[in-house]
């Protein structure tokens, strides 16, 4: 045995030192990345010599339970390139305008003496305005100073303001948990100005609409850890390797702890390497297996076996037992609305007797009216909001009917629709007879139209498949195969796989899911469709169970605090918050180039579904179900201000005044007239996003009627005709928009358009607080270093610009005036039970009446001489309470507390208040007033909680000591929050969240009609577009879609289905410029091709390609790899322009992004509103950016030019 | 150390840890002291692993092992003139963007873009090789068909991996081996390479280095790079600073998969010559052999005989390299046919089953729950060539213990396979409960100091050797640094 020895000598390694001398580092800061990543990782910034040199993960996380592996480290590739970005040739130093423009305004401010009137004169003189607006993209910046930049922002503002109304002021930044201060800087400065914010996480596609559709909520997952727990899990549209970079070892982990793991991706993706099975489904036909699955688990687990587990989750926890009728449609039978019980003479006088509905009682088979309804929430009684198996009117206990197999009056042949072959089937339900104000009627449960639906016979006579292996019927495992490509076995496997692991563990199956399946046409019914599989299982609301949806960092734990404060609430009433799909749909003038939706939409035929989704959106408007700014076709205060010169005298009489008016027609709603000068959306802010390229769905038209500048587009209007409320110009404006301001670090495609370029302080340089669902904990930005160059913190820009804006006032707007405010019916607001079947006032099928049966109109008073220093305070209204999601809790002792405190207050008219001049007593008063990091706010909102359902729940708040942690105290350690009744996981003792552990172990209901997780979704509008029940529909296929109508198909070029699914080297298009990435990658983001489809095009690996539609095209290189399916496409979401773009051979000009080829396309039973959990919330509800479904023609270039 | 491939991701973050720390400055944009490969593939440099382009590692001899083409004979007649060295297109070209176009460029009638030019010539140019450029890929005619690995698979058998029922790709994240028998320190014809006695690391002193660059030629790695602007050659240098403070090296510290991990391993320096000088078959066995259980009395004996710390012997008996390594026989090396005997060991991956289609319909099914890992996508053979050096047995046996703690643990928390299946599968790979609950904590739920469990450097005492060390703590970082300078 011997050892090794140095054999060099202890003197001639003292060059070692070269080594250490560069490791040495003189401090550390605790910061991370503001980036739409969902990752939320704290990191470690070193700091050496003043300068940032690289960053390391940060290991100090709060422990959770032993059992669970730890979250350390978290940090991607990407977070840990971001140091480059710091000192890069892309950062953005001083502030930019575009040349042009500062030349004309220059002129004119000489001529006119002053900012105001040069603005003015430059937006009134067409020619002028025209040719800065062509100039948009196409270079000549010029550094500018802070002063000018922000005296041209704010005469803007002011002029728009003054000439047609402040809502013609808007700014989108995204996913405000990523950075809350940063977002709230611009939300809260619009918001007091009146302007408008636009919603991003419906826009980007992330929103789950069948969230919303069955448990009333926007999103609620389990935390990664979670996953660790699971047994079972199935991986669809989520490629954890890629894009949950830090999360995917709990998914690795529990493999070896015996987990199995069957992934389903079209491409072998990064994830597919984990699973014990991959599955290459067909792109898109997830649904398709996922209907079989339940098929297979509704026949052998709940009808032959009759799990225990299963049945009484099912009973309990969904509304499977809750009574739909039967309706007779031409001479058929077909499923129509849940039940009301105040049809029935038992229940006929109760309060909000349309709001709550009926079970079968199994004890004396009568009817009950179950609490825990939406009009038990709503309703005046307290602690009736409640899943107890009680009465909800006589308190007596009652068990649910789950089914009426056993114990029916007749069986009726119902009929039942399959849209993939346009077939109708007519399938045998177990029904009763119930008696009824309107005369006898059938009824049966939502689970045996479930059972009929998905082709579980039970014995019963009808067009029922008589075996798995019937390809003829739906919703065999033989009749997806064709769908899915995936054979009847596999899905026989799975599904016995998954139902005996959720039996033996009561619930642990887990589908972790993501844009990969969120971003298809027909995202909702495939969600829907997998979460049958889990509902029917119980594996919702169970620790290592549950729909685990990741697609954007959507939580914003402290939602509470942060809501009031991000939208000015603290100061005034109602906001102006923007679904932005429709938005930019109308504005951008793609409703134009859109065909009818049922073209491409499988609906069944009715009067309804056979709209023009412009038409649509304009109903949505004007019954409250969707918000649309402008408003009016007019100056709000002008419209207020003619209201009083005819006499209102009260805000009732100027509702009133506002009723009859666009009854009349006198006045109109800009979203029937988009293309009219009053309609225009005029200045925009853009901040911590890449608004006009990343997200920009439709990008070309964004270029061609937002900035008036050129673009690549070549496809033809085709609404003119179809649409018959909105006006149709012979003419599509360009360029409506006056000014475009992006406040940013590096310049992107957005930088590269805007017209004023601000340089925004990255995330090394800002105090700030970030929070996600990927984990539990809150965690800060912050300043390793002070911002460099000229740059600023998105709180200190927006606070100047309110500044010089108030500032400019004070000498053209002085004085105070009413603004209106249209506001649509709101989900957890005592409204959201306002409509139960559609009628349109303005077609005369009933009364307009605000807040119900149209748009409510609130009153505002603004003042904007008065902005900065609102801005800069928290206003009194903290002290009337806080809350989310319909819960509240007591805030009026933390606002006096903080007003003790001498060294943090401001002054306005001569009062104090606490003061928010700066980014940390921002973060400081979020902290101090939520229920997530104020344990004796948790306390409190759970104490009114018991008030509501009758349940006991405050032991699982803090205690009653009113202490948070304060940002000082994050930058030291990440914290993990407390339970809170806003939020429907539970986290106490170091348990991992999962989603809807609250309502199921609590028994609080969810935020939905019946209370119940729904099955079945009754609302006329879903009736009528075939979408009440779990079901399938194809993709729509690219020749319906519209797309392709000019784009020549020539020698050896395809069309391929492109899809643009979250890559490897980029969040988004952040970080894909930095040379790291670019190094590791391919130096830009190519296009994925199959090895088949490349040789019919004649195409080799790293060759320059075309990809392109009617509406536009984006140039880059392929890459060819067996790994990518026949027929599909990937191009990684999202290049940017600004790197490696060379010009289009096909269009000529430089070719684009990913949205280059994207445009709107939506699903109309989406804007259905002021129904329960159908109304609308900001981020929460309407139609999505869907883009999955693109097709593009793919050909080789020949001569590549920059 | 240890990395678990069955965990790996393939993000790169290690590479980047690392390229932020060390490698970002001119001379070194080209190295990535860590990178990460897709396998099937041909890495990087490309094609590294064939020795018949390079001439790495070392060759068997009646006596000793001998330098495969750089011996001191050979390689002094080829001093000026080293052809087995990798070349610029063997690596890639750096390039970098123009961005200031962007904000430089006047008012035109197109939008401006930023054009990627050549590090090198400074010219507009269109990029053709990276360090990763196969990232991901798998099947694709240049890259994973031209894998190495693939030299005992048939024709008919390595397109089948390609389709659909039988496609797969894992990762290979690479850093030097600091192996025991390095073929690099012995090509250094300056005297400049050395191993650390108290570590084990490897070293290219940067003062003495004259950039001959047979280290580069002779590392059948290629983890040895020359750097152009200082005329010497750099290699990882397992982050010394680091672990003499007592944290992981870059690489480990930020690997998110946490796959990595870091332990002493005592071992007998006697039986390196011959162990590097065996039988092929005999390779993996005789490196095993080489190191000693930490915890044998006589080990310790002599352990502290030759001076080494309690507080080292501690960590190796500690150390997860150990139990993964000779413990439990789950972790091998990376071509131990290059006879170097690396110090780094890899677990290798489990990968889906394979499936098959009939009429277009794919059909992936198993008779239990998971399928024999004779079923699992990538050939044997493909992983033994290289964890292996060819034998096939050794493959299976470790992924069928990997198997068995997954049995083993899903009878315990979900009770759907049957016991004496879990019985068996324990049985039939040697394991008992007990040692597949350990493999099953140290691979899912270990923290960061079970990972890496670093023995205190010591530093007093390293300085003392050369200055009071009193002294040394008033007066460190004081002085002038300097960087290296081209030749001596």
């Amino acid at each position: 045995m011997s050892w090794i020895k140095d054999i060099v000598s202890p003197k001639t390694r003292h060059w070692e030192e070269f080594y250490r001398n560069r490791f040495h580092h003189d401090k550390i800061v605790r910061s991370t990345h503001g980036v739409n990543c969902t990752g939320g990782c704290s990191w470690n910034i070193h700091v050496k010599d003043g300068i940032v040199v690289w960053e390391t993960q940060a290991l100090d996380y709060p422990a959770l339970e032993s059992s669970l592996p730890p979250y350390e480290p978290r940090g991607c590739q990407r977070g840990i390139s971001f140091s480059w970005y710091l000192y890069s040739p892309v950062r953005v130093k001083y502030p930019l305008i575009r040349g042009a423009l500062m030349d004309l305004f220059r002129d004119l401010k000489k001529e006119k003496g002053n900012a105001y009137d040069a603005w003015k004169a430059l937006q009134e003189d067409p020619a002028k305005r025209e040719r800065y607006q062509k100039a948009r993209g196409k270079g000549g910046f010029r550094r500018l100073n802070w002063d000018d930049a922000l005296e041209i922002i704010a005469a803007a503002n002011m002029y728009t303001v003054k000439k047609y109304g402040p809502d013609r002021i808007t700014g989108f930044s995204p996913i405000p948990a990523m950075s809350m201060i940063s977002y709230a800087a611009g939300s809260r400065f619009l918001q007091l100005m009146g302007g408008v914010n636009l919603s991003f996480y419906d826009w980007y596609c992330d929103l789950p609409n069948s969230f919303p559709e069955i448990w009333g909520e926007q999103t609620d997952v389990a935390e990664s850890a979670d996953w660790y727990n699971a047994k079972f899990v199935a991986v669809m549209g989520a490629n954890l390797g890629m894009t949950r970079t830090p999360d995917v070892h709990f998914f690795s982990e529990s493999r070896h702890n015996g987990t199995k793991t069957v992934v389903f991706s079209p491409d072998f993706s990064m994830v597919s390497k984990y699973a014990d099975t991959w599955i290459p489904i067909h792109a898109g036909q997830d649904g398709a297996f996922w209907m079989a699955v339940t098929h297979v688990l509704l026949q052998e687990f709940h009808h032959e076996k009759r799990v225990p587990y299963f049945i009484e989750y099912t009973k309990r926890y969904t509304d499977s037992p809750y009574l739909v009728e039967l309706k007779e449609l031409d001479g058929k039978y077909v499923p129509d609305k849940l039940v009301r019980a105040n049809r029935v003479e038992k229940y006929v006088n109760i309060e909000n007797g349309d709001w709550k509905f009926l079970n079968f009682d199994e004890l004396n088979h009568q009817v009950v009216c179950p609490s825990g309804s939406a009009g038990h929430r709503w309703g005046s009684k307290d602690r009736k909001w409640n899943m107890k198996f009680r009465d909800g009117e006589t308190d007596e206990k009652y068990d649910p009917v789950l089914s009426l197999l056993k114990d029916h009056d007749e069986i009726v042949q119902a009929e039942f629709t399959e849209f993939a072959s346009s077939k109708t089937w007519l399938r045998g339900v177990p029904v009763r007879s119930l008696k009824t104000k309107d005369g006898r009627i059938k009824v049966t449960t939502v689970y045996d139209l479930i059972m009929a639906q998905y082709g579980v016979s039970r014995g019963l006579e009808g067009e029922y498949p008589k075996s798995f292996d019937d390809p003829k019927y739906s919703y065999t495992p033989a009749w997806q195969e064709i769908y899915s490509g995936t054979g009847k076995e596999t899905v026989k496997q799975f599904a016995r796989e998954w139902g005996k692991t959720a039996e033996l563990t009561k619930g642990k199956c887990m589908i972790i899911i993501g844009a990969g399946i969120n971003h298809w046409y027909h995202n909702n019914l495939i969600y829907r469709a997998g979460t049958m599989a889990l509902m029917l299982t119980g594996s919702i609301g169970v620790q290592g169970g549950g729909m685990n949806h990741y697609v954007g960092q959507e939580k914003l734990a402290p939602v509470d605090s942060w809501g009031m404060m991000m939208a000015g609430k603290d100061w005034q009433g109602a906001a102006r918050l923007q679904q932005t799909p429709i938005w930019h749909y109308m504005h951008s003038d793609q409703w134009r180039y859109d065909g009818n939706q049922s073209d491409y939409n499988t609906v069944p035929e009715n009067d309804l579904s056979a709209q023009h989704t412009a038409d649509l959106i304009v109903k949505s408007v004007k019954n409250g179900w969707m918000p649309f700014f402008p408003q009016y076709n007019k100056h709000n205060f002008e419209i207020i201000k003619e209201a009083e010169e005819k006499g209102a005298k009260s805000e009732e009489d100027i509702k009133q005044y506002i009723v009859d008016a666009v009854k009349s027609g006198d006045l109109k709603y800009t979203v029937e007239d988009p293309d009219d000068e009053m309609s225009f959306p005029r200045v925009w802010f853009i901040w911590r996003g890449n608004a006009l390229m990343s997200s920009a769905k439709g990008h070309e038209f964004f270029l061609r009627h937002y900035l008036g500048t050129h673009d690549n587009a070549i496809a033809e209007e085709s609404a003119k005709g179809k649409v018959n409320d909105v006006k149709w110009h012979e003419k599509a404006p360009r360029g409506k928009m006056d000014l475009i301001v992006d406040l940013n670090f590096r310049m992107d495609t957005s930088a590269l358009y805007s017209d004023i370029v601000l340089p925004a302080a990255s995330w090394y340089e800002k105090d700030d607080l970030n929070s996600t669902d990927m984990h539990s904990f809150i965690h800060p930005l912050s300043k390793a270093i002070a911002p460099v160059w000229e740059s600023k913190s998105d709180w200190a820009i927006f606070r100047e610009i309110a500044k010089k804006t108030s500032e400019l006032a004070a000498e053209v707007l002085p004085g105070k005036f009413k603004d209106l405010v249209n506001t649509p019916i709101a989900h957890d607001s005592p409204g959201e039970i306002a409509q139960s079947g559609i009628n349109d006032w303005s077609k005369g099928e009933c009364e307009a009446i605000p807040g119900k049966t149209m748009h409510d109109i609130k009153f505002v008073e603004r003042d904007y001489t008065q902005i900065h220093q609102k801005f800069i305070s928290l206003g009194e209204n903290v002290k009337n309470g806080l809350g989310a999601h319909g819960n509240s809790y007591e805030s009026a002792d933390v606002y006096e507390d903080m007003l003790q405190d001498a060294k943090h207050l401001s002054r306005l008219e001569n009062k104090n208040y606490p003061s928010l001049k700066e980014d940390e007593e921002m973060c400081n008063a979020i902290l101090k007033l939520s229920s997530l990091t104020n344990a004796g706010l948790s306390k409190r909102a759970y104490v009114n909680a018991e008030k509501k359902t009758g349940l006991s729940l405050q032991e699982l708040g803090g205690d009653n000591h009113i202490h948070s942690v304060n940002f000082k105290d994050l930058q030291a350690q990440p914290r993990r929050y407390n339970n809170s009744p806003i939020w429907s996981g539970l986290m106490h003792k170091g348990r991992a969240y999962s989603a809807y552990t609250y309502n199921v172990e609590r028994l609080v209901p969810w935020r939905t009609l019946t209370g119940r997780q729904h099955f079945y979704l009754d609302h006329e509008g879903y009736i009528k577009f075939g979408e009440h029940l779990p079901t399938y529909k194809p993709s729509p296929t690219p020749e319906v879609y519209g797309e392709l109508k000019n784009s020549v198909v020539e020698g050896t070029a395809k069309v391929l289905n492109v899809l643009t699914p979250h890559g490897k080297w980029h969040i988004h298009s952040t970080y894909g410029d930095t040379l790291r990435m670019l190094t590791l990658s391919r130096g830009m983001e190519p296009c994925w091709l199959s090895e088949e489809d490349a040789e019919e095009m004649g195409i080799k690996d790293n060759d320059w390609v075309e990809v392109f539609n009617d509406n536009g095209v984006y140039c880059t290189r392929a890459c060819v790899s067996a790994r990518i399916p026949k027929g599909v496409s990937i191009v990684y979401h999202s290049p940017e322009r600004t790197y490696s773009a060379p010009k289009s051979e096909t269009r000529g000009r430089r070719g684009g992004g990913h949205n280059s080829f994207t445009r709107l396309h939506f699903k109309p039973n989406l804007l259905m509103g002021g129904y329960g959990q159908f109304s609308y919330h900001f981020n929460y509800w309407g139609p999505v950016g869907v883009n999955r479904d693109t097709h593009c023609v793919i050909r080789k270039m020949d001569k590549v030019k920059f | 150390m240890v990395f678990h491939l069955d965990k790996c991701i393939g993000c790169h973050t290690c590479s980047i840890a690392c390229k932020n720390t060390w490698t970002d400055r001119k001379g070194a944009e080209y190295m990535w002291w860590n990178n990460v490969e897709t396998k099937p593939g041909t890495g990087y440099p490309t094609k590294w692993e064939d020795q018949d382009i390079y001439g790495g590692g070392w060759e068997k001899t009646k006596k000793n092992p001998k330098l495969k083409s750089a011996g001191k004979k050979k390689g002094l007649g080829n001093i000026f003139f080293n052809p087995k060295l990798p070349a610029m297109d063997d690596y890639y070209e750096p390039w970098r963007y123009r961005y200031q176009d962007l904000f430089d460029a006047p008012e035109g009638d197109d939008q401006p873009t930023a054009m990627p030019v050549s590090d090198i010539t400074g010219e507009v140019m269109t990029p053709k090789s990276g360090p990763n450029w196969d990232d991901d890929f798998s099947g694709s005619p240049d890259y994973a068909r031209k894998d190495v690995n693939f030299k005992n698979i048939s024709k008919e058998e390595q397109e089948a991996m390609f389709m659909l029922e039988r496609m797969t790709f894992f990762y290979l994240p690479r850093i030097c081996n600091h192996c025991l028998n390095p073929a690099c320190v012995a090509a250094c014809p300056s005297g400049a390479m050395y191993k650390r006695g108290e570590d084990g690391i490897v070293l290219i002193n940067q003062k003495k280095c004259r950039g001959w660059r047979f280290c580069v030629s002779a590392c059948p790695y290629k983890k040895s790079y020359y750097n152009w602007k200082t005329g010497k050659s750099e290699k990882c240098i397992l982050c010394y600073p680091r672990l003499e403070t007592d944290q992981a090296p870059a690489c480990m510290h930020s690997c998110v998969g946490r796959i990595r991990y870091l332990g002493v391993m005592l071992y007998d320096a006697d039986k390196i010559k011959d162990a590097a000088n065996t039988e092929e078959k005999e390779l993996v066995k005789e490196q095993m052999d080489i190191y000693l259980d930490p915890f044998d009395e006589e080990v310790i004996e002599q352990a502290k005989k030759a001076g080494i710390a309690d507080s080292t012997i501690e960590a190796a008996q500690k150390s997860p390299v150990w139990k993964f390594v000779k413990e439990w026989g789950l972790a091998l090396p990376l071509h131990p046919e290059f006879r170097t005997i690396p110090n780094l060991f890899y677990v290798p991956p489990l990968l889906p089953t394979m499936a098959s289609t009939a009429n277009n319909i794919y059909e992936s099914t198993s008779d239990s729950l998971w399928d024999s890992i004779e079923n699992s996508r990538l050939p044997m053979e493909y992983l033994a060539s290289l964890f292996s050096a060819g034998d096939k047995e050794i493959i299976k046996q470790v992924l069928k213990k990997m198997m068995a703690v997954r049995i083993h643990r899903r009878n315990k928390t979900v009770g759907d396979m049957p016991a004496d299946e879990s019985l068996k599968a324990l049985k039939d790979t040697g394991l008992t409960e007990e040692i597949a609950d350990a493999i099953f904590r140290l691979t899912s739920i270990p923290l960061y100091d079970e990972r890496f469990v670093i023995p205190p450097a010591h530093r007093e005492e390293a300085i003392e050797m050369l200055q009071d060390t009193q002294e040394y703590k008033g007066e460190t970082g004081l002085g002038f640094t300097e960087k290296p300078k081209r030749g001596l």
